[in-house]
């Protein structure tokens, strides 16, 4: 909690006095962590004067926001409509199968995390995939497969 | 080389998703100072796309760049560009006779994919910054006659005459009040405004000024998707632009107007699109609608008056004022007036953006323009509006695009998404793709949006399973009619439109599944059956090698057998097969 306090002062000091912030800095705390630590709710509350149920709440509130630490690479897995006629079920089977684990779960080896996201808006590209800021199109089992391999041996540009 | 003026590359999301910064970094080796990139020139079929401006005015547009036909390109443009890689020659009047080119009118996409987004200056050569000089010098009401006399209506969906909407904001009176750009675009598969804002950022900022003008705002935001980190860049460089310029700050052009902008990244909820909904969201809230009156346009964000307006209707507004309502209102039906963006996406040949007039029919855009169906398969349905809108059949092409008549259909205008269905794809499961999308985004607040959609859902999902039972239809109906009666917002009311249209239009599916425990379409698990065709099968191995579960059995050369209780459905056996052996029923 102190050296959450340390860290996370500087970023809340521009906040202070502003109105409308909640959002801003969660989004600036998620991008330091890529998560949003219990630690740092109270040191936002402290600091900023916002009560604690009304900041887990607008955690809760917006998918965007997690409570849980992630994997080195954040595999997004498309599921708008394209890409919803173009077969993303089969895609998302695929990578469960090859990652071993379920949709908003963490590989042990802390690699890899699976989400599913609400539409990436690259619907020509169906059925497509994001790992971190990478945009995957034009997928099928097969290529999602080898895209794995290749980031499993952390050699994601080969 | 000389007589090339300038190389673009379209550089927006679906560009840079197919590779277009790596074929941009191999042309700029050789092409450095004529390269630059450009928004979304529409074509997202043909990604990436390069662009060729020679100093004459000819145009050549050139698809499916990979690495190699760049490297090629760039070498070539000293010699002949191999017809085959065209797409479009301005110099060719066969090209601009093409369905595709010839039913398109471009007002709201007017320079995306045309200029370079990050550039001002680009942008100010087309006019921009045109229609607000022209706005400042008029007095408010008139702007706002000007817009209603256009015809313009909203593009987010519900179509509310802007101008109108205008009007109520500035007839509010208090010290201080806000225009808010609703970029929060949530329908999944659609992507107009991304489109917008990544190819033409200025088009929008101009908007929401004319619009601060007329209402009398000298505050604004901006509410973008957070999922569309592009949009987010160039908005923040022409924002950095236009007040570098002086058409965002103190006293824009001298008139004694002051107007700022702030841009707020959503954070992932759909129901934000919702206009009470972004205000909390906007205040630092959980974005949850409250109930009207009263309007945003007396009371809106932080309590003071505000008015919301989608992308594309901003993104219209310089032209307009520009122009002059009467040259817009020319372009139509008398219901709606302008053009629309669609989206396009699912099973047509040509996915990407379109801009149409009002008035063109959904045949014209899905075969015309769009090219048909992929594959030689059979069109089945055609979704518009998202998970507020319906599912159109093969009877209803020949509506024309406008408020009035797609509403007609129990359908709606909405944002511009457009998913085309074929033969192979289940009306059923898509209606239980939109529940399943309501159930995760409802916000709560109201019981019938809270547990109606998810009892409607598991209907769906019970007669998708070969569970159903006839009377689950009078249930989905009734329980679709109270949800939209029962709920506060949009989001709500709409919810059950997929299923109440696709229920309308293409009962016998639901029937099929219900009583022949069939599926049609062959989509849904639990109803299909994959079996061999002795006849066909050669023996060749492929399907067993390829099955995950190791479900097929059968020796070299000989007939293979697939172990029912083992099978998973997953299809790969058929989509691998070479001789069509694989049946699936």
């Amino acid at each position: 909690m102190v050296q959450m306090l340390e860290e996370l002062k500087p970023m809340l000091a521009k906040y202070k006095g502003e109105r409308g912030v909640l959002i801003p800095v969660l989004q600036d705390i998620q991008e330091k962590y890529k998560y949003i630590p219990p630690d740092s709710v109270a040191v936002i509350s402290k600091e900023l004067r916002i009560p604690v149920t009304k900041i887990n709440g607008v955690i809760t509130f917006y998918s965007q926001f997690r409570s849980e630490p992630v994997g080195k690479y954040i595999v997004r897995i498309c599921n708008g409509t394209a890409c919803f006629v173009n077969n993303a079920e089969s895609i998302s089977d695929t990578l469960k199968e090859a990652l071993k684990i379920d949709v908003d779960e963490t590989t042990e080896d802390k690699l890899f995390t699976l989400e599913k996201v609400a539409c990436l808006g690259c619907c020509s590209l169906a059925p497509v995939i994001m790992i971190n800021d990478k945009v995957f199109g034009k997928l099928d089992s097969t290529k999602v497969k080898k895209i794995i391999e290749r980031y499993q041996k952390e050699q994601p540009d080969e | 080389m000389n007589n090339i003026k300038r190389i673009k590359v379209g550089m927006a999301s679906c560009g840079l998703a197919a590779g277009a910064q790596e074929i941009y970094d191999i042309l700029s080796a050789d092409l450095g100072d004529k390269l630059e990139g450009t928004g979304c020139i529409g074509m997202c079929f043909r990604e990436p796309l390069v662009e060729i401006e020679f100093t004459d005015g000819r145009n050549l547009t050139i698809g499916d760049v990979d690495p190699e036909r760049a490297r090629l390109l760039a070498e070539k443009l000293t010699t002949e560009i191999p017809e085959e890689w065209i797409i479009y020659d301005t110099a060719s009047k066969e090209f601009a006779k093409q369905p595709y080119f010839s039913k398109q009118h471009k007002i709201a996409l007017r320079n995306s994919g045309i200029i370079n987004p990050e550039s001002i200056e680009e942008y100010l050569e087309k006019d921009g910054y045109e229609g607000l000089k022209k706005a400042l010098k008029m007095p408010g009401d008139d702007l706002c006659q000007l817009i209603l006399d256009s015809g313009l209506r909203g593009r987010g969906g519900a179509g509310f005459p802007t101008g109108l909407k205008w009007k109520f904001a500035r007839r509010s009176q208090n010290d201080q009040k806000y225009i808010i750009c609703n970029a929060d675009e949530g329908d999944p598969g659609a992507f107009m405004d991304r489109s917008l804002l990544e190819g033409d950022p200025h088009a929008v900022l101009e908007g929401m000024v004319i619009g601060g003008c007329a209402i009398g705002a000298t505050m604004g935001y901006i509410y973008v998707r957070a999922e569309y980190p592009l949009a987010i860049e160039r908005l923040e460089k022409a924002l950095i632009q236009a007040r570098e310029k002086g058409f965002i700050g103190k006293n824009i052009f001298g008139s004694g107007f002051d107007f700022d902008l702030e841009i707020k990244k959503g954070a992932g909820a759909f129901v934000c699109g919702e206009e009470t909904a972004l205000m909390h969201s906007i205040e630092g809230d959980r974005g949850m609608p409250t109930l009207k009156p009263p309007f945003p346009a007396e009371s809106g964000l932080w309590g003071k008056p505000s008015n919301i307006n989608n992308v594309e209707t901003l993104a219209n507004i310089p032209w307009i004022v520009f122009h002059g309502p009467e040259k817009y209102a020319a372009i139509g039906t008398e219901d709606s007036k302008g053009t629309k963006v669609f989206a396009l996406t699912g099973k047509v040949k040509y996915s990407g953006t379109v801009e149409v007039p009002m008035g063109s029919t959904l045949r014209e855009i899905i075969f015309d323009i769009s090219g048909g169906i992929k594959n030689d398969k059979q069109f089945k349905a055609v979704q518009i509006g998202g998970p507020s809108g319906g599912c159109l059949p093969e009877s209803l092409l020949d509506t024309v695009v406008e408020y009035k008549a797609l509403n007609a259909t129990g359908a709606i205008m909405g944002s511009g998404g457009m998913v085309v269905m074929d033969e192979e794809t289940c009306m059923v499961d898509v209606a239980k793709y939109f529940l399943n999308f309501t159930v995760e985004e409802s916000c709560g607040k109201c019981t019938f949006c809270r547990i109606g959609t998810r009892r409607m859902y598991e209907i769906l999902d019970r007669i998708t399973r070969g569970e159903g039972k006839m009377s689950d239809l009078d249930e989905l109906e009734k329980l679709g009619h109270q949800v939209k009666n029962g709920s506060l917002c949009g989001l709500g009311q709409t919810a059950p439109n997929p299923v109440i249209t696709s229920l309308k239009y293409f009962r016998d599916e639901y029937v099929a599944h219900i009583e022949g425990k069939k599926c049609p379409a062959g989509v849904c698990k639990e109803l299909i059956l994959f079996t061999i065709d002795e006849e066909k099968c050669t023996g060749c191995t492929l399907c067993a090698r390829n099955c995950p579960v190791d479900a097929i059995s059968g020796e070299v050369k000989k007939l293979h057998l697939i172990d029912q209780e083992a099978c998973i459905k997953c299809g790969k056996c058929y989509d691998v097969c070479r001789f069509d052996a694989v049946i699936k029923e």
